[in-house]
Parts: structure tokens; sequence; C-alpha cells
């Protein structure tokens, strides 16, 4: 039995191999996001002046990341329902199940991602704020936050291309992705080889849009005039002591 | 109009300042001189309410900022309140500490539409000004990794200046930069004091000293050891201290 490309061709296409990328990607984002936004809180948690919050975070960072995620995932979506009966209905399934899971997991790492930017920020930078009058949460949005994030944007793109592959873990609970399809078109046609393939290229694809979002938005965090719209010029240097005398006596 | 009393600051077992007490009237230039080391950095820090100082006052304008009880110290809700006597001082650093995310009118626009209120459109306006005050109003649009380190100091004394602050602090403003760049940033800075601006300047250029300022401080070893008019402490030091300093300086 040789490759057979017709058959490679028409799971790459087909709608099943469509719907578990789909998934894939929908579970990578909304996780990424959570995770991003616990992070961020997980990460000021850790600097915080309040030794209660800082301690609670270290615990947290530990914990999420000592503990691997597939046993993430089987714990909220097996054990967690043993627990909490409320969770043994319909709308607990295993999207949403992974979705939290891999959330819980992710924001630990997120978290140290997150406050390695935050650390990048100089000093002079806050206090060049403070002594403009902002307070310290317009301290931290408008000048630390924008600074940290396109430092530790390229390491958190790493992150989300890793979480988008720990989401074929969640085949074991089930959840109908990438992997999971192609394991069930490996059961129904012994087609290891075109199935897997599909899979892959499904994979290639999501990943290569990944890094292009990525791109997009480090161009924009370039911090060039000359990453300005084509056609908009710059103004001739006109600067040094003539050009300040001549302009404070207009003045 | 800046007035300090008794000001003692220290790292932990390390005194840095030992009950400082100066005055400086409107529309005058204040230069602190002494070696580093000497405390006159954290001193202007601390007139500047951006260090808290252990014990002393600071009255700005006849308001009270700082008194040296515990309950004034760095507070949660007082934070408002240090924001706003903050927004009232102009401070200027020895590395400029220019947003580098924002182009020279975006930092200069960031206290005034965050602080002050202002409409982006308004505030823009006033960079712009602002901007050409310091000679700088052509290179509004560029981004600070663009700009030399006089031009990145100019937008920021224009960034300083936009909050229309009571007094202006600098803080060694030309110590970063390259030789040939140091007199732009002194012009700007004698035109200000020149136009009435009451300032307080941390500086190692005596020349600019000699020149511009009312009055001249000399600290060492954490207070003030002798203040008088430039020409006074230049030609005739009272104080053998004062001598040492600057007789190593010639």
């Amino acid at each position: 039995m040789s490759f057979d490309w017709q058959i490679f061709l028409n799971m790459v296409t087909s709608a099943t191999f469509a719907q578990g990328a789909g998934i894939a990607v929908v579970v990578t984002v909304i996780s990424a996001a959570i995770a991003t936004v616990a992070g961020l809180f997980l990460a000021l948690a850790r600097n915080s002046r309040y030794s209660v919050l800082r301690q609670s975070s270290v615990v947290y960072i530990f914990v999420g990341r000592a503990i691997p995620t597939l046993l993430w995932l089987l714990l909220v979506w097996n054990a967690l329902p043993q627990v909490i009966p409320a969770l043994r209905s319909e709308w607990f399934s295993p999207f949403l199940a992974a979705i939290v899971a891999l959330s819980l997991s992710e924001a630990a790492y997120m978290a140290e991602i997150i406050r390695g930017g935050i650390m990048s920020v100089e000093d002079g930078q806050r206090e060049a704020g403070r002594a403009l009058g902002l307070m310290p949460h317009k301290v931290f949005a408008k000048i630390v936050w924008p600074q940290a994030v396109r430092v530790f944007l390229p390491t958190a793109g790493n992150e989300f291309i890793s979480l988008l592959k720990l989401t074929s873990l969640a085949s074991v609970i089930s959840l109908q992705e990438l992997l999971t399809v192609a394991g069930h078109k490996v059961s129904a046609t012994y087609r290891f080889a075109e199935a897997y393939a599909a899979a892959a290229v499904w994979y290639l694809v999501i990943v290569s849009v990944f890094m292009l979002i990525q791109n997009q938005i480090e161009r924009n965090m370039r911090w060039k005039s000359a990453a300005r719209p084509r056609g908009q010029r710059l103004p001739r240097r006109r600067s040094g002591v003539a050009a300040i005398e001549r302009r404070m006596t207009d003045a | 109009m800046l007035k300090a009393q008794n000001l003692a600051k220290s790292y932990g077992p390390v005194p840095i300042l030992t009950g400082v007490s100066l005055e400086v009237k409107a529309g005058t230039t204040s230069v602190i001189i002494g070696r580093s080391g000497s405390g006159k950095s954290t001193l202007l820090r601390c007139l500047g309410l951006l260090e808290t100082p252990d014990a002393g006052t600071v009255i700005l304008d006849g308001e009270q900022v700082f008194d040296g009880s515990a309950a004034h110290r760095w507070r949660f809700g007082r934070e408002r309140e240090l924001a706003r006597h903050r927004s009232e001082l102009g401070m200027v650093f020895q590395r400029f500490n220019l947003f580098p995310h924002m182009t020279a009118a975006e930092n200069v626009m960031l206290g005034l539409t965050e602080v002050r209120k202002i409409g982006r459109r308004a505030a823009r306006a006033v960079a712009v000004e602002h901007l050409a005050k310091v000679g700088l109003d052509a290179l509004a649009d560029r981004y600070p990794s663009e700009m030399s380190g006089g031009q990145q100091q100019r937008v920021a004394i224009a960034r300083a200046l936009s909050m229309r602050p009571k007094v202006m602090l600098f803080d060694e403003p030309t110590s970063a930069l390259d030789a040939e760049l140091v007199n732009e940033v002194l012009q700007v800075m004698r035109n200000l004091s020149t136009e009435g601006m009451t300032m307080v300047v941390v500086t190692h250029e005596l020349r600019f000293a000699r020149e511009v300022a009312n009055e001249v401080l000399f600290v060492d070893g954490g207070t003030i050891v002798e203040s008088a008019p430039p020409e006074q402490i230049f030609d005739s030091p009272q104080e053998e201290q004062t001598r040492v300093f600057l007789s190593a300086l010639r």
C-alpha cells in the first residue's frame, strides 16, 4: 500500500479535517486569550507590594507549571465532575474542559513571560511617567505595558504555537480536534500516512497564519517613523543652537 | 516658590541627606553642585516627589506637598494628591527617559491628555508649540531612537514644560550627552532662565552655573555646605570644603 495522493487530498480538503482544525484554532485562541489576561494579573501580583498576593502568585505559577498539560486535561474533564456534581451535565463539554485546562496551565507560563517583559522596562520610564503626574495604573497602561509587549511578544508567539499543538492532547478527552479526526480516519481506513500527512498540513497552515499575525504586530511596534505609510515624508532636520535661538526669539 | 526644610533621607544605614533646607524664589535659578555621591541628585528627587524623604517638609507655592509625618508617606490614598503635585513640577532626567514607543509629539502630549485631560487635537497643538520652543517642531513625528541625545533631551524639556510647571527640576541634564551636544541643551535652559522660569539644576557644568544661576548651592556629605550667588561661590568661597572641591576642578 503506497501513499495515495488522491486519498490524501480528499482528506485535507474534507469538512471533517477543516472542522478539526477549526476546533484546534478556537480552543487555542480562547485559551491563549484567557491565559494572557490571567498571566498579566499573576505577573502583577508577583511584583505586588502585598506579600499575600506575591506568595499566591508564586504558588500558582509553581503548581501550574509542575503539572503536565495532559494531567490538567484529565483533572478538569474526569476528576472535577467527580468532586463537583454540577459539572456532570450536558453543558460541560470536552470543548469547555479543554479550554479550562489549557488556560489554567498556560496562565502559569504566560505569567512568567509577561513578568520578564515588564521587568525589562527601565525604571526611568516609570519615573518619567510619575513625574508627569500620571497615576500608577496609567503609568502601567500607557508606558510600561506597550514596551513590555514588544519584549515578550516573540516568546508569547512561541508559546501560542506550542499551545496549538497541546490541543492535540485533548484527544484523550474526546475533543474533536485535528488529531482526533485524523485518528478516526485511520481507524476507518488504515490510511496512516495520508491521514497524518493531512493533519500535518493543517498544522502547517495554522502555524503560518499565526506567524503572519505575529509579524504584522511586530511590524507595528518598530517605533520608527519609516514605518509610517508610504508617501508621508519626513521633514528635514532643522535644529542646533542657532535654530533654538531663532525660534525662541520668534515666540 | 519651592521650599524644603530639614530633609533627611537614608538608604538603610547609609545617610544620604542629613537635614537639608533650601528656598528657591520665584523666577530664579538655583544650581546645585557637588561631587558624585554627595546627595545632590537625591535632594532633587526628593524635591520632585519621586523619592520619599524620611523626614522634613517640602512646600511648593505655599502648599505643603510633603510633611515628614508617617501618615504623609507614600500611601495608596495619597497617590492621587502626589500625582497632582508632581504634575506641577517639571522633571528633566539625566538619561532623558523619553518614551521610546511614542513620537516626540506623543511624548509631549501624554501628560496633556492623561493628566490635564486635554483633547488629542488641542494637545498636539500645545505639543508642537513647545517643541518649537526647543527648536524641534520639525521633528515632531520622529521617534526617540531617530534623534540625537541632545534632541532627545530637548524633547524631554518640552515634555516637562508643556505641563506649565511651577518649577523645573533638572537632574544632570547634560551628563549623558556627547560634548558637542551639551551646548544645545544648555542654550534651551539658559533661555528658560532668562524668561523667568523657576529652576533647580543639578549639574557639573560650572560655567553654566556661573552664567545662569542666581544662587549656587554646594552640597557635600548630605548637607548644603555653602550657598551664595555664583560670583561669591566661585571667586571667594567661604568654606574650606567648597574651596577644595572647586580647586580640584580647575
